[in-house]
């Protein structure tokens, strides 16, 4: 996974050499730069727009300047100062954080178990949480819905999170990864008495720490940004998630778009800035488990 | 303790199996297979949540077929599909295969691209929706207004809305696929490319029968990864239209839309499941079609 080490391609290492050829070269690649860069800028436009409206008044929105000429914070205060937004963002969190120590905690160890214990019904079962990849949550979100509702679950932080708070994707990743982990440590470890939960916990999964990481940032956003089963299984407004709450906000205020622009970065900030903080690291761990899942 | 102690090393092995395993089977059963089976069960039914389930047959298959909504509906899913995934996919490759021959502020320049990904879809859409707003509120067409442009309507045309949803979407999805690209580019052993360049071979040819050969794994992860995404679009529509879900004239109307709609607006729980059932089978088809085609060639 070391995809930033990897030597300069032929192409360019001949950067700043005199000829002519190399100096055409040299156009091309600056061009190459120009474009790429420039392409980058426009994919990032909807998000600077997004928080530029959100600091700007009502009678400047339709401007199309980037830096707000009066900038306020009027829409932040205006947007959470009947509390609604705070409590979907503590609903999201809490939800968010709760699913994603479950689902890395349950995958890690459904994944291990798999992967190290040798007993009979194990292909079974790996084949058959697989198999549950194939099947979209679309179609389970009405058999959920009619279960949370004779369960009492609708409208409860537990009937948003119930359905993921096992993953087969992470399943299906940690065991990947698992495999990686020499059996003769978690030997070594049985042999100086730890038992079998023991050398789970302390011996294999601090050795797989990354592939952790990773699945817990991709259950995490998934979690955050997840739209329809929370529009279902929740009805009443102090329930809603962030997603849920910024749809019926958007209804409510209809045209005021600076005062969506606002919830839509509340909503959405808090990941741009963890991303940003820990960029080369979630890239990383995006690919680890792109490719391995 | 005793007993546990007696057994062997492979008999205890079982047991320790059973002890992770036991909640996560339940788990799988309770809240996977069993609503699995419920859904398909219930797609025999009628049922409006209140009185009696029903088996009515296959009836709720033969009204859904004979529905010209849902074939506008299905219509509609594969146009996102047939758009989207060839969209993203070649954009994502131009920008991978760019980016990975760039070398000043590379790790700048993939952030930017890789950043719409970390957004919530349902912002985003909001975003994108007040974009799309003729002058003198939306961004594009004030932007087209001062070239003297004259209006596009977006969302409120039957033709360009669903185009305009899709943008959006391919948009969020576009980092992710360049991120993955740019993997499976730095994957292709350096060995080729000088093989090549000793040769004399000229960079198209490099590209086609080195580069684009070498990637089929992850265009083929790719395309499959994608396109399940697209069938199953939900967020952006129903935000960017909440006015008139899937409108202007069910025009932008996914199927997870439809679903959703006949389930939760309607109440008409058998007949949202037998759509529940045929997305299953379109995504079922979909997927092993495409592996097979992109495996074989």
């Amino acid at each position: 996974m070391a995809s930033q080490d990897i030597a300069v391609k032929p192409s360019t290492d001949a950067l700043f050499s005199g000829s002519s050829r190399n100096s055409r070269r040299n156009m091309g690649q600056f061009i190459r730069w120009a474009l790429l860069f420039g392409g980058g800028i426009l994919m990032i436009m909807p998000i600077v727009f997004m928080v530029s409206t959100s600091l700007k008044f009502p009678f400047e929105v339709y401007n199309l300047n980037l830096i707000p000429e009066e900038p306020t914070i009027e829409n932040y205060t205006y947007v959470l100062e009947d509390g609604r937004f705070y409590r979907w963002f503590v609903n999201s969190l809490v939800i968010s954080i709760i699913t994603t120590a479950s689902a890395v905690f349950f995958d890690a160890l459904v994944g291990y178990a798999l992967c190290k214990f040798k007993f009979p019904g194990r292909y079974l079962v790996f084949i058959a949480i697989l198999s549950t990849l194939m099947i979209p949550t679309e179609m389970l979100v009405i058999p959920w819905y009619l279960m949370s509702k004779s369960f009492g679950w609708l409208d409860t932080y537990w009937g948003i999170m119930f359905p993921g708070v096992m993953t087969a994707f992470g399943t299906f990743l940690m065991k990947q990864f698992f495999e990686t982990v020499p059996d003769d440590f978690l030997e070594a470890a049985r042999i100086d008495g730890l038992n079998e939960f023991q050398i789970w916990w302390q011996v294999a999964m601090p050795l797989v720490r990354p592939a952790l990481a990773a699945l817990a940032i991709f259950v995490f956003l998934g979690n955050w940004t997840a739209f329809i089963w929370p529009l279902i299984v929740t009805n009443s407004v102090e329930m809603y998630t962030l997603p849920v709450g910024l749809s019926s906000f958007g209804d409510e205020v209809d045209v005021a778009w600076e005062l969506i622009m606002t919830g839509a970065a509340i909503s959405t900030l808090p990941t741009l800035v963890v991303f940003l903080i820990f960029q080369r690291f979630i890239i990383r761990g995006v690919v680890m488990a792109g490719l391995k899942g | 303790m005793r007993f546990y102690n007696n057994l062997t090393i492979s008999q205890k092995q079982i047991v320790w199996a059973w002890i992770f395993l036991a909640l996560p089977v339940l788990f799988y059963v309770v809240i996977r297979f069993y609503p699995t089976a419920n859904a398909f069960v219930l797609s025999f039914q009628e049922w409006n949540l209140l009185g009696d389930r029903k088996y009515v047959g296959l009836e709720n298959y033969a009204k859904l077929f004979s529905d010209p909504v849902f074939w506008k509906v299905f219509k509609n899913t594969f146009m996102y599909l047939i758009l989207g995934t060839p969209v993203s996919l070649v954009l994502s490759f131009i920008i991978a295969y760019h980016l990975d021959k760039v070398r000043f502020m590379h790790g700048t320049i993939r952030a930017l691209y890789f950043l719409p990904f970390m957004t919530s879809a349902v912002a985003m859409a909001w975003v994108w929706r007040w974009f799309y707003q003729p002058v003198p509120i939306g961004v594009f067409n004030n932007f087209l207004a001062s070239f003297g442009i004259s209006q596009i309507e977006f969302l409120s045309s039957t033709t360009n809305a669903l185009p305009s949803v899709l943008a959006c979407a391919v948009w969020a999805g576009l980092g992710f696929q360049v991120i993955i690209f740019m993997a499976g580019l730095r994957a292709i052993p350096q060995s080729y490319y000088e093989a090549a360049r000793i040769d004399g071979v000229s960079t198209w040819t490099v590209l086609t029968e080195i580069t684009i050969p070498l990637l089929k794994p992850t265009i083929v992860f790719l395309v499959v990864f994608s396109s399940i995404g697209f069938l199953r679009i939900f967020d952006q529509v129903f935000n960017m239209t909440t006015n008139n879900p899937g409108g202007p004239l069910n025009s932008t109307k996914p199927l997870v839309l439809l679903i959703y709609d006949t389930a939760f607006n309607g109440f008409n729980m058998g007949y949202a499941a037998a759509q529940t059932v045929v997305l299953f089978t379109i995504l079922l088809v979909v997927s092993l079609i495409q592996l097979r085609l992109l495996k074989d060639s």
